[in-house]
């Protein structure tokens, strides 16, 4: 286990390169500088501006500072928020984004899996369609679409719900964000949980349980549910990218005060910095959950060697 | 092919007198499945709409009523879905954000077939080395949060209409690639492969005359769930401002504009997004009914 989770980690370390190194290089190529706005610079100046972030040196030597500077944690000046670095910003969207996209995680996976498994077990039948109806439209509905909806319902028409604003983070400025984040993973989670349920349920070991004459509940909590889970298991991984992706947009709505946030505000106002600290980050972030999405599948199904 | 108990009977008498090839019975069976036929006849709307944008309204799409400015819908004025912060007629503008997502959609789903396609049959066809060298590079691509790479594209490259096709075509192929190399190494060992290569064809001739056509079933079903995909990446980006500019417009920036003003004028989110979320699902019905037309088994 250890030896796996250690060669895992090793073998991460060539990707998180190759999206360094392509970001960099893309940034370098790209027409336009940061700074091109204020051009009635002296040119003094501006020399000293361009030193002043490195970006009078050779190129190769610009990479290499960029890299040296990640693995002391390093992600460079914010161009656009001129009092911070780019680390304070991620560090301090952090929580926010946390909070939000692991609360929407949750959510998704005990209401996907509850939803599946209840129609699973009343396959074909009218509760069964309902549900699927659905979870499709959950699909076909993107989040950014489902986020405003759900505002002018809940929050302009009903008055149930903050409309946006983080609050300081208080709990009533949460649920909207964190519903519509889960709300298309709910919908994917449910139909993948219903699929292997009933084909789970058809199974002969299933028929064993039944035939030993144990409780339908005991059958169906312990016996189907765990097999049907592993499919679901392995989704989690591209599920938490789907989050990660979906928080960008979901915090913009809202205005949460998290990483989306900034790397939206960054990629508009072309602070490659920050931009580009963001994009390394949310890949850390993605090849990180997808080792612990890993572990925990080999932990359910025993068929899987790690070795 | 052997048909699906049920759905052959009709057609049995006729199958014993003129044979059927695999296009026709799957034809049949999509026109069969309701929610396939309905969402064909739905798209169909909404791409002529789409296409005849201009005749259909009075308004020019960039025409700015200043005395208009976020009407609500009023037929006496034209403005069936109401008008936008400038005063621009929704209608059309909805129409014409119909247009840049349809052809995004289709466009990038092109540039993601062409790479995807050619990906595939040529690492499923040579196998050994070489496919192992080219999946190893999809699962790596796999990895990387490419919605991200967009975006980073978008920001240093411009938000250029050409470069969101490519750029979407160019991340979304990889699935692609992956089904067409299953098809292909369930192929590649059959007997026509090995008469075409006895005749002395070359390998990049098989691939494109031999091998290709025979996956075209798994590729058209893949490329109908592709589209609904690309277009919800385009509106995602148009939606953060990082995608279409003005004064063009897609659905994902109009929802953007009328996310902004749900509270005063509800009909500047409620029209494109009807729209936008309408032919999502009438893709998808498609793409399903598509899978379940010509993969009977897999239902």
């Amino acid at each position: 286990m250890f030896r796996y989770v250690f060669r895992r980690l090793i073998s991460a370390v060539p990707t998180l390169l190759i999206i360094v190194t392509i970001a960099f290089f893309m940034m370098r190529v790209a027409p336009g500088g940061p700074f091109d706005q204020e051009r009635n610079l002296p040119p003094e100046i501006e020399a000293n501006v361009l030193k002043a972030y490195g970006l009078d040196k050779p190129l190769v030597e610009q990479y290499l500072d960029y890299v040296g500077g990640l693995l002391r944690g390093d992600f460079g000046p914010s161009f656009e928020f001129r009092d911070f670095t780019v680390r304070d910003l991620i560090f301090g969207g952090f929580p926010a984004s946390l909070q939000i996209g692991s609360m929407a995680l949750l959510l998704a996976i005990v209401f996907g899996v509850g939803f599946g498994a209840f129609a699973a077990l009343r396959q074909n039948s009218r509760a069964d369609y309902a549900v699927m109806t659905l979870a499709m439209t959950g699909i076909a509905i993107p989040n950014f679409v489902m986020a405003p909806v759900l505002t002018l319902v809940l929050g302009v028409y009903l008055s149930l719900l903050p409309v946006a604003g983080w609050g300081d983070g208080a709990w009533v400025n949460k649920i909207l964000p964190v519903v519509a984040l889960a709300l298309p993973q709910v919908a994917y989670i449910s139909r993948l949980t219903r699929g292997s349920m009933v084909e789970v349920l058809n199974s002969n070991y299933i028929r064993t349980a039944r035939a030993k004459g144990l409780r339908e509940s005991i059958v169906v909590n312990r016996h189907a549910l765990k097999g049907a889970l592993l499919p679901v298991v392995s989704y989690l991984g591209p599920a938490a990218a789907a989050v990660v992706t979906g928080s960008v947009v979901i915090e913009t709505i809202f205005e949460v005060p998290g990483i989306g946030r900034y790397f939206v505000l960054g990629a508009l106002n072309r602070d490659y910095p920050l931009v580009m600290g963001t994009v390394i980050f949310y890949a850390m972030l993605i090849i990180a959950l997808n080792l612990v999405v890993d572990l925990i599948y080999a932990w359910l199904d025993p068929k899987v060697r790690l070795e | 092919m052997i048909g699906v108990p049920g759905t052959g009977d009709a057609l049995a008498g006729a199958a014993e007198i003129e044979g059927r090839s695999l296009w026709q019975d799957a034809l049949a069976r999509l026109l069969r499945n309701r929610a396939a036929v309905v969402s064909m006849i739905v798209l169909g709307i909404v791409g002529t709409l789409a296409i005849l944008a201009p005749l259909l309204s009075p308004h020019p799409f960039d025409e700015i009523y200043w005395d208009r400015i976020q009407a609500p819908p009023d037929f006496a004025n034209a403005h069936w879905f109401g008008t936008d912060g400038n005063g621009r007629d929704m209608f059309v503008r909805t129409l014409y954000g119909a247009r840049i997502s349809l052809m995004v959609g289709l466009l990038a789903t092109g540039v993601s077939l062409l790479i995807g396609v050619s990906w595939g049959a040529t690492a499923g066809y040579f196998g050994g080395r070489v496919d192992n060298f080219m999946m190893r590079f999809v699962d790596i691509m796999y990895s990387l949060p490419f919605m991200f790479f967009v975006i980073l594209l978008m920001v240093m490259f411009g938000r250029h209409i050409w470069l969101i096709f490519i750029a979407l075509g160019a991340v979304e192929w990889l699935t692609m690639a992956r089904i067409v190399r299953g098809q292909t190494l369930s192929i590649r060992r059959r007997e026509f492969i090995e008469a075409a290569h006895a005749s002395g064809i070359g390998s990049f001739k098989i691939i494109f005359r031999h091998v290709i056509p025979n996956v075209l079933g798994p590729v058209i079903v893949y490329m109908t769930l592709t589209v609904p995909q690309v277009i919800l990446t385009e509106s995602f980006l148009s939606f953060l401002g990082l995608g279409v500019q003005e004064p063009l417009t897609s659905w994902g920036v109009l929802i953007s504009e009328g996310a902004r003003v749900i509270e005063t004028a509800p009909w500047m989110l409620v029209f494109p997004a009807t729209f936008l979320a309408v032919t999502l699902f009438c893709f998808n019905f498609l793409g399903d009914g598509l899978r379940d037309a010509l993969d009977p088994k897999d239902r």
